[in-house]
């Protein structure tokens, strides 16, 4: 049949898909120690890494334990979640287990039972009982997605496309079967090629048999007279009964099948079972070249993650190991947005729009940067949510994925400043506080301030009382540690606190935003304590940072490289 | 002897890179009868306030608000993570335009900011809620004679109409507290000094030369040992410190030690001990 030849292209291309993602584990660039080795040497380490593993009978143990209770058990999603689990179980188990039993039916079900056949109980139960499971479970994640009203928690195109193309192929395989067990045609063919007759008379007890027993929608319905129906049940015991059990044991099908028994003539008609039957063959093909492409790799690369994490931190790796890891690890991530719920910074995202403050957002961009398809905007944005992050690692600990997630933001964190994204602490280094004045005047001239984020509700330099009885005394210079630290602080400070205040009460914050002073401020609040006027020193240093991260972040002097 | 209960802030720092100062705090609170409620908080908002006020003022409060809906007061050992929570506490009560806007964004998720949560930073519990009395009945090793350096730490006594710390001009809590186990806190200049740690991986040439200025400074003033009671102070003058000797300085080898690990020496807790100074 030519469809066989979309499944053997579908796998040829699932294969070579698949050694191009584990392809890309060893060449990824991920943190310094990708710059140290090079793919080749990284592949030697990783073979060499796998082969210890499985030599070491401690370590083997760990990696069965792992096994059992991670890979195949998804304890770590349990502990999360027992709604959760429940759906990933009937997801994962579901689709594995009708794969081998349905999908390879020839190659592994007919070996193992001689007696097989597709419409036989218990396969035709298992078969439907299986596809129920994940189609509750795709429900169940629909929903979820759907109703999840947390704004950390984000739906991606590529969580649709999973759990769509899983939905669909369900549905359409629940669809053939179910106009199979009402098809006259297909019964006609089957009494050709098993009772080898065409005789009408012959066969009419049969088809009496047929439609009262197993629901086939004839036209006209035949005849239900007692004799007739035992014969056929004679005939069918001769001929049918080996390879049929009744189809109300097809629990997803059969259901389906009696609410379209009413429509059978004009989906006949349609050649619908020849439609579907493409749909259902094609859909799981395109599922197989996916696999390598899509979220549905987290089938290979998540099992591989619980054990290398189960084996120990990124950090008792080999060196030459860790790019590797972090490249498994941007496989691994299935985007369920754990990492983000239990993350000690995902509050600020209500404050600051920026998605990748947020873990499972991040690991996108993460990802992005590695491939190098960034651009300075994208990467600024990365910077921007990487340097928030508090390194608390919790997402680490929460990750169901088993991605030392911790290491991967510090690799990320390192590989930004390389590439010229720094924090604002990095970036305002980049001119001097009058060249940063200049832009800032241009950039307010330009926009009038309609492009910027709305004002804080708390707002101190911008009003005069903040400053009016500041008498320029020089006390908050005079506690200053870091003037007091700084061999020439007009040199390396720009100005001193004192004269940060005076350009206030000037109202030229633009002047002094850029200051070395205002950056190096170590918020100690000496100043603030001291000032005999009252004057909230240290907080109006700490705005006008505030104030330069408001207009500067996205601007593109802060957003190209440096 | 009655026991208290707070609702445990570590924050993020502390479990990471600092678990000696999580596991000898809990030894210390343990002995002295008090309970920690461990429930997940976020991040108090302290490194975010260098990029943006309301981010680090909604933090601060949404832990506030947690400790609420569980009517229990926050114990935090960090002194960055006290003074935010503190500022977040002030800036509610005085600012309605802010507290509107948090109010309504911890709305959400179901959570309200009240006025009435009790914050409580590792020393001001022991000094006032647990007394320094109980504190005296505990110490079992005395640390008689060994001259400590406390290290006051900014972010929880300044602002001080802020953090209601203590005196911030003049404080005592932290020798009161230190003067407990025997030991003999001295007086040193630079003692309510910046550690550093703020400018660490920002400025790390000026990070450095504020962290050595006081390790100077409390070695030149006859301490045998420093003390602190911040996460972010401990890693700047043992952990950065440790990284970047100076070699040949003579207070390069100043041990530096959290107040907790002090107290559980003096408590005689077992694992606890301080080689070669007691």
């Amino acid at each position: 049949m030519r469809l066989t030849y979309f499944a053997y292209l579908a796998a040829a291309i699932c294969l070579a898909g698949t050694l191009y993602r584990l392809g890309r584990w060893c060449v990824l660039p991920l943190g310094t120690e990708s710059r140290q080795s090079t793919p080749a040497r990284r592949l030697a380490s990783a073979v060499r890494a796998v082969a210890v593993a499985l030599l070491d009978p401690r370590r083997l143990w760990i990696i069965l334990h792992a096994l059992v209770l991670d890979v195949i058990g998804q304890i770590h999603i349990l502990r999360q979640s027992p709604l959760r689990w429940a759906m990933h179980m009937a997801i994962c188990y579901g689709t594995l287990l009708l794969l081998l039993l349905h999908t390879f039916d020839e190659q592994v079900t007919a070996r193992l039972f001689s007696d097989y056949a597709s419409t036989l109980n218990p396969f035709m139960f298992l078969r439907n009982l299986l596809g129920l499971l994940v189609a509750a479970g795709v429900i169940v994640a629909l929903v979820r997605r759907r109703g999840d009203r947390v704004p950390q928690r984000m739906t991606r195109r590529a969580d649709r496309l999973l759990l769509i193309l899983l939905a669909a192929i369900i549905a359409s395989g629940a669809a053939l079967e179910a106009t199979q067990i009402i098809s006259p045609t297909l019964f006609d063919q089957m009494v050709v090629d098993y009772m080898g007759s065409g005789d009408p008379e012959e066969i009419a007890p049969l088809k009496a048999y047929w439609a009262a027993r197993f629901d086939v929608a004839f036209m006209p319905p035949p005849a239900t007279d007692p004799a007739l129906l035992e014969q056929g049940g004679q005939l069918h015991a001769d001929y049918c009964a080996a390879c049929h059990s009744r189809p109300a044991s097809a629990v997803l099908a059969y259901p389906l099948a009696l609410a379209i028994k009413p429509l059978a003539a004009p989906l006949a008609r349609i050649e619908l079972e020849t439609g579907l039957w493409y749909a259902h063959y094609l859909l799981s093909c395109l599922a197989l070249t996916l696999l390598p492409f899509s979220k549905l790799f987290h089938l290979l690369a998540t099992p591989i993650s619980l054990i290398v994490r189960a084996l120990g931190p990124a950090q008792s790796d080999r060196l030459s190991n860790r790019p590797t890891r972090r490249a498994l690890g941007l496989d691994a991530c299935t985007h369920c947005g754990i990492c983000s719920r239990h993350c000690s910074v995902a509050p600020i995202f209500q404050v600051i729009p920026n998605r990748e403050i947020l873990p499972s957002e991040k690991l996108a961009g993460a990802a992005r940067l590695a491939n190098g398809r960034t651009t300075p905007r994208m990467a600024a944005g990365l910077a921007e949510g990487s340097f928030i992050c508090t390194a608390c690692g919790r997402c680490t600990r929460w990750c169901p994925s088993g991605i030392d997630l911790q290491d991967l933001w510090a690799a990320s964190k390192t590989d930004l400043i390389q590439a010229g994204h720094p924090d604002p602490h990095g970036w305002i280094r980049r001119h001097t506080a009058p060249h940063w004045a200049e832009i800032l005047v241009a950039r307010g001239r330009e926009a009038q301030g309609a492009q910027l984020p709305p004002r804080p509700a708390v707002c101190l330099t911008d009003n005069p009382d903040t400053f009016w009885a500041c008498v320029q005394c020089s006390t908050c210079t005079n506690v200053c540690p870091v003037v007091a630290v700084s061999p020439d602080p007009q040199r390396e400070l720009e100005m001193t606190p004192q004269q940060v205040m005076n350009l206030m009460r000037l109202q030229l914050k633009e002047a002094a935003m850029g200051a070395r002073m205002v950056w190096d401020c170590v918020t100690c609040y000496k100043c603030q304590e001291h000032c005999p006027q009252g004057v909230r020193v240290a907080d109006v240093l700490y705005e006008l940072r505030n104030e330069a991260c408001r207009r500067l972040t996205s601007d593109e002097e802060t957003i190209k490289p440096s | 002897m009655a026991r208290s209960r707070y609702h445990y802030f570590p924050g993020c720092k502390l479990t990471p890179f600092l678990p000696e100062y999580d596991r000898s705090t809990r030894a210390v609170l343990a002995a002295l009868a008090v309970d920690l409620d461990d429930t997940e908080l976020n991040c108090c908002g302290y490194p975010v306030r260098h990029n943006d006020f309301t981010a680090a003022m909604l933090c601060g409060t949404r832990v506030l608000a947690m400790a609420a809906r569980k009517g229990l007061p926050l114990l935090t050992p960090c002194k960055c993570c006290y003074g935010n929570l503190k500022q977040a506490d002030y800036w509610m009560r005085h600012n309605p335009a802010l507290r509107h806007q948090i109010n309504t964004m911890l709305g959400n998720e179901g959570l309200n900011w009240r006025e009435d949560v009790v914050v409580r930073h590792l020393l001001t519990a022991l000094d006032e809620d647990i007394g320094r009395d109980r504190l005296a009945a505990r110490v079992r090793r005395p640390l008689m004679g060994l001259k400590v350096a406390a290290h006051y730490g900014c972010h929880a006594l300044r602002p001080g109409d802020v953090t209601q710390f203590d005196n911030p001009l003049a404080p005592t809590i932290f020798e009161r507290v230190v003067a407990v186990t025997g030991a003999q806190p001295v007086e040193w200049p630079l003692r309510l000094d910046c550690c550093g740690q703020p400018l660490w991986e920002k400025n790390n040439p000026l990070a450095l030369a504020l962290m050595r200025r006081k390790l100077a400074d409390a070695h030149e003033s006859g301490a045998q040992m420093m003390i602190t009671a911040c996460t972010y102070c401990q890693l700047q003058l043992d952990g950065v410190h440790r990284e970047h000797p100076a070699p040949g300085e003579a207070w390069d080898d100043l041990p530096v030690v959290l107040v907790s690990q002090l107290l559980a020496v003096a408590f005689g807790l077992p694992g606890f001990e301080m080689e070669g100074v007691v």
